[in-house]
């Protein structure tokens, strides 16, 4: 990885190497703008002086104006929840797949992988449907719900179980394990880094998600961050750039910085859930 | 294990996930196909069997047409300099090139943030003379120009916001399969005396293959599904020019509560995801298998 072919020309290298630079500030830039626009008072939004006076009265704004805790707990008890469903559901339909013999076997996982393509981000309309008939609309688990049999999720750690030595499985029987105790003893401990993997997946993917939560919530109680980010940032009378800025960094910094303070293993989860 | 009882643990374990399955992916592709040819429940007129009624109307409606031109531009765009933009990255990035950790940070970052948080930022970067492009251009002596109230630049100012956002996702599944690949292969092609261009282009990018693929079919699928940056930039204007097919469908299934038309136009995305599943089945997985 570390040998390069042909040691590259002093000018090409250098090119290459600003180019990229360019490219990673030209990626940042808007964040950057958008920082300076929450640190400094509303008049140095668009004027870029050095010694421009930091502030964190936007943030203080805006967390005034709009129940944003309220959000941020629904957003985490959404996330939590998806994440505990999904990690039941799809360890034991991916046992099934991984290490069952049974009739049907294949077509089930064939009606699996359909989720890959029909997302249930395409579904919306019968999806409410089906939420108002059960009575569950503008829930939590409403916005969940359709998540939870994860589709990657089983393709995910099939490929993971099938990898675990046939040998291990027999032995635990051998000792008078039953199927469920062989999965939590066996295989759920050596697929660990799968579910970091999956796991940091998930919750990206349903802290941003926005579209479904926002048809089936109506309300403070049941609205998600990014939903609630939205109905704030949309009535704009009245409201200046600097405090919808300052929402916007709001409701992404606990990701943000959890992103930043692991960078290496959301990387390294990232390509691990890319790998098939 | 009798065989009985395989065939019974593995149903078993199954049955949880299917339940759920069945009722928020099968039951609603193929409810949508079903209630797509009856007519929509308004007061206390009854639901009743139109036939093709909604494809006739859809056949007629220009919205729709304009919504699909609009899909496929954006995604006959974006896709493509996507790729060559993540694939460029990752490539960089692989390499021990000066300042990689902040360059591996810089271009992942937008893809942890949500969409609708990033379409603020970048509105606000829009925005006829306040925003920053605008006192950029305004610099170098342009006039200023309403970039997303335009029906010219409308679109192309959302796929730049697109290309940003994925291009970094895309680029973690190439450096994912750059790090797997053999060194040897490297220095081979350095015995050989293989220039670096030459050696990415027959060596490298073949090799790549699979991941292009996977990274192809995630674009296609995202650039039907997203369509985040949609409400919060543009709410489809000015005059439907950045209307995309879902956003559509969200807007005359719960703006207009047409649920029926709604759902025709859903059997339309959803074929198109269909087509894009059967031609990688058929077509594109035997062609790039090299492991």
């Amino acid at each position: 990885m570390t040998t390069v072919v042909q040691p590259m020309s002093g000018a090409m290298r250098i090119l290459e190497t600003g180019a990229a630079w360019l490219l990673g500030l030209l990626w940042v830039l808007p964040l950057l703008y958008a920082f300076w626009t929450a640190f400094h008072p509303a008049e140095f939004s668009t004027r870029f002086e050095l010694l421009a006076p930091l502030t964190l009265e936007n943030f203080t704004k805006a967390w005034a104006a709009a129940p944003f805790a309220r959000y941020f707990f629904n957003t985490v008890v959404l996330v939590a929840m998806v994440l505990v469903a999904q990690m039941v559901l799809t360890t034991l339909a991916a046992y099934a797949f991984a290490r069952f013999e049974f009739p049907g076997r294949n077509v089930l996982f064939a009606l699996v992988l359909v989720q890959l393509m029909v997302m249930p981000d395409v579904l919306i309309i019968e999806n409410y449907r089906t939420m108002t008939w059960l009575g569950l609309k503008d829930t939590i688990l409403a916005i969940g719900l359709p998540y939870m049999a994860s589709a990657f999720g089983i393709f995910l750690l099939r490929q993971t179980f099938k990898t675990v030595p046939r040998e291990l499985d027999e032995a635990a029987r051998m000792e008078g394990c039953t199927p469920l105790q062989v999965l939590w003893k066996v295989y759920v401990p050596l697929a660990r880094p799968t579910y970091l993997a999956y796991a940091l997946v998930s919750v990206s993917y349903h802290w941003n998600n926005f579209l479904w939560p926002l048809i089936i919530t109506n309300s403070v109680e049941s609205r998600p961050i990014t939903v609630g980010l939205q109905v704030f940032s949309a009535t704009d009378q009245g409201i200046d750039w600097s405090i919808i800025t300052a929402a916007t960094l709001l409701s992404t910094a606990p990701l943000l910085v959890a992103f930043l303070l692991f960078q290496r293993q959301f990387l390294q989860s990232f390509m691990r859930a890319g790998i098939r | 294990m009798t065989r009985t009882s395989q065939w019974i643990h593995g149903w078993l374990l199954l049955l949880p996930a299917f339940v759920l399955l069945a009722l928020f992916t099968h039951y609603p592709a193929v409810a949508t196909l079903w209630h797509s040819f009856f007519s929509t429940q308004k007061g206390s007129r009854p639901v009743v069997f139109v036939g093709a009624d909604n494809y006739r109307q859809l056949i007629d409606d220009p919205i729709f047409w304009q919504s699909l031109s609009n899909n496929f531009w954006y995604a006959v765009w974006t896709i493509p300099v996507s790729i060559v933009i993540a694939l460029l990255m990752a490539v960089w990035v692989n390499d021990r090139i000066a300042g990689r950790g902040f360059l591996r940070l810089a271009y992942f970052t937008p893809t942890v943030l949500p969409m609708i948080a990033v379409a603020n930022i970048w509105l606000f970067f829009y925005t006829p003379e306040y925003g920053l492009l605008e006192r950029f251009t305004g610099a170098l002596g342009f006039g200023t120009h309403n970039w997303l109230g335009s029906k010219s630049t409308a679109l192309p100012a959302l796929m730049v916001v697109t290309i940003w956002k994925e291009a970094g996702f895309f680029m973690i599944f190439y450096l994912a399969a750059l790090q797997s690949m053999s060194p040897s292969l490297r220095e081979a092609g350095a015995i050989e005396g293989a220039s670096r261009w030459y050696f990415f282009r027959r060596v490298t990018f073949p090799l790549l293959m699979p991941t292009t693929l996977f990274v192809l079919v995630n674009a296609i699928i995202n650039a039907f599904r997203l369509v985040d940056h949609v409400f919060v930039m543009t709410r489809g204007g000015p005059d439907n020019a950045t209307a995309l097919l879902l956003y559509y469908v969200y807007e005359i299934g719960f703006r207009f509560w047409d649920s029926a038309y709604a759902a025709a136009l859903t059997v339309v995305l959803l074929a198109i995801l269909g087509l894009v599943a059967l031609a990688q089945f058929f077509f594109l997985e035997r062609k790039v298998h090299y492991q």
